[in-house]
């Protein structure tokens, strides 16, 4: 158990702790006033936000070592997968504002 | 510049990169909820997210150790753009709930990928390292397959599937999946077969999770498992100390769960309703309505009907969404005007398959902003209008929810069209609404059916107009 708190210290610093507390309310006050209509679109653009996660894809890409073909495919899968996510995500949510546009 | 001071150089400008980045995703979410703003947000968020991922591939080091497979990286990277770009831009805008659905089942799927991989990577004393990996598989693995039978929902691949117990059955699930996670955790030794097992696990749980709960909930959840997404990835952000990761995923996570409540909020529903299905608990709630007679208009009456009303009011639900009648919609819209009548639309929350769904559609067909009424607005609006068009739409206007109690609707803000002077309802067939229930305005002596898709309807309805 004494390393498990170690690394824990280590991984989850304060400072680490403070960005998790003041995103959670910053997302909340981000989009609490947003209007019905823009859900859709918003809950898009979220989506395609979390595709972030593809840096990691990419991350477990880069350091597999090149005789591991295992880590090799499903870090080819991952960094495919995550890059629909971020592209889809972005090009469909401004297809459905572009539509909103064109009122102006 | 030496080999070591250039590699700190590279990770401090990585962390510039990272920063711009979060703060991008940041303004990004903040200006899609302005309706002026929301395009230019969307692009900021992009582009930060381009810097990230940019950054990450050339800078990303451990002590001089850079990334290797990069020519496997660049071409990852380039399916996903053309596969990516290509997807969302055949896309009908129709079809954009399910689109959403998709691409978030493709980061949950991205995010369990990777948990795969690292947890073979990290010392069995490293607890807190295997929690936020596990923690990253379990949620995006859920995320993953209850994504894909959303879609599958929302394209009516598969319909609602209840069995008793079920809610014991997931809870029973749950608490094995955490038992499983728990032992994965806390063992010295990866067990191939416990991590698949594991995997499996998780798979059904997404799958029996989404499975029960009703077609009109779908957005909900939807929403919610895109919040489970961002957590994954701030798992993953965890794990690489990754501050791009971390904030974009905590943000995703927790914007997603008020989006949810708020949603929830417009159904009038709370969260564990949705969740444990209680709409489909009770499929076939009849309330003794089913005996009146359903009284049927002719196209050429209903014409007459509406070329000579001063005002006429349309509303559209999902009917009108399948049936890709937006444009034709609009046509009507225009044909009536020019008889002097005036045409607006009255829009529930949640009418279609997600909130605003309606309005990016009849956007897309040009109806102009003014036009679209919402629910307050357009129940004031009622009152003093000749004759309402329902457009596939039944749960969103059903009187149960405001006068029967035991109706599972009850307590639903909807739109009051009984206060008009008349009602047309174009449906396909009598089938209730999503909610399983019959809708007693169709009923009532001033409601006239117009069975039929939207589409055809619509369009004979405007030759009929224009021969008037």
């Amino acid at each position: 158990m004494d390393g498990f708190w170690q690394t824990l210290d280590h991984l989850i610093t304060m400072q680490t702790l403070y960005i998790v507390i003041l995103m959670v309310f910053l997302g909340i006050e981000v989009i609490s006033h947003v209007p019905s209509i823009l859900h859709t679109p918003l809950m898009s653009g979220a989506n395609a936000i979390h595709g972030v996660i593809v840096i990691g894809a990419i991350i477990v890409m880069g350091k597999a070592e090149s005789g591991n073909y295992p880590a090799l495919v499903m870090g080819f899968m991952a960094v495919f997968l995550g890059t629909l996510n971020v592209v889809g995500g972005f090009v469909v949510t401004d297809r459905m504002l572009e539509m909103f546009k064109k009122r102006k | 510049m030496d080999i070591l001071s250039r590699d700190i150089f590279a990770t401090d400008i990585l962390a510039v990169a990272y920063l711009i980045a979060s703060i991008t995703f940041i303004m990004g979410l903040k200006m899609l909820s302005h309706p002026e703003t929301a395009r230019k947000g969307n692009m900021i968020a992009a582009v930060g997210m381009g810097i990230a991922i940019v950054g990450t591939i050339f800078l990303s080091n451990d002590s001089g150790e850079y990334l290797s497979n990069k020519l496997w990286i660049f071409l990852a990277l380039a399916l996903g753009i053309g596969v990516g770009l290509r997807s969302a831009r055949t896309v009908q805008m129709t079809q954009m709930p399910q689109m959403v659905s998709l691409f978030n089942g493709m980061g949950g799927a991205c995010a369990a990928l990777i948990g795969l991989i690292e947890i073979y990577h990290v010392h069995s004393t490293e607890t807190s390292k295997l929690l936020a990996i596990t923690a990253g598989l379990v949620i995006g693995t859920i995320s993953f397959s209850g994504s894909i039978i959303a879609w599958g929902k929302l394209t009516e691949k598969f319909g609602d599937k209840v069995f008793p117990f079920q809610q014991y059955l997931n809870i029973g699930l749950m608490l094995i999946i955490l038992s499983v996670a728990g032992s994965i955790i806390f063992s010295p030794v990866i067990n191939p077969v416990t991590l698949y097992l594991e995997l499996i696990l998780c798979l059904v749980y997404g799958v029996l999770f989404v499975l029960p709960i009703g077609g009109a909930d779908m957005p909900v959840v939807i929403s919610l498992l895109n919040s489970f997404t961002g957590i994954a990835a701030a798992c993953a952000g965890f794990l690489y100390n990754n501050k791009a990761m971390l904030t974009g995923g905590i943000l995703v996570g927790s914007a997603g769960t008020i989006l949810t409540v708020l949603m929830c909020k417009a159904m009038n529903r709370s969260l564990t309703n949705v969740l444990i299905g209680a709409f489909s608990a009770t499929p076939a709630h009849v309330k003794g309505t089913d005996d009146g007679v359903v009284k049927e208009v002719s196209l050429a009456d209903a014409a007459v009907m509406m070329s000579y009303a001063k005002k006429v009011m349309i509303v559209p639900g999902y009917g009108l969404a399948v049936a890709q009648a937006q444009h034709t919609c609009h046509e009507l819209e225009k044909a009536l005007e020019e008889k002097g009548v005036e045409v607006k639309y009255a829009i529930h929350p949640v009418a279609g398959r997600m909130p605003g769904h309606m309005n990016v559609l009849l956007a897309e067909a040009d109806v102009a902003y003014p036009k679209l009424l919402e629910m307050e607005e357009a129940n004031n609006e009622f009152l003093t209008a000749d004759v309402v068009m329902i457009l596939g739409a039944n749960d969103v206007v059903n009187p149960a929810a405001k006068n029967d109690k035991t109706s599972p609707i009850y307590g639903m803000p909807i739109l009051e069209v009984e206060t008009a002077k008349n009602v047309i309802v174009n449906k396909r067939s009598m089938k209730s609404g999503y909610a399983g229930i019959t809708n007693a305005l169709f009923y009532q002596p001033k409601t006239s059916m117009l069975f039929g898709d939207a589409k055809q309807v619509l369009q004979k309805l405007i030759s009929e107009i224009k021969a008037n």
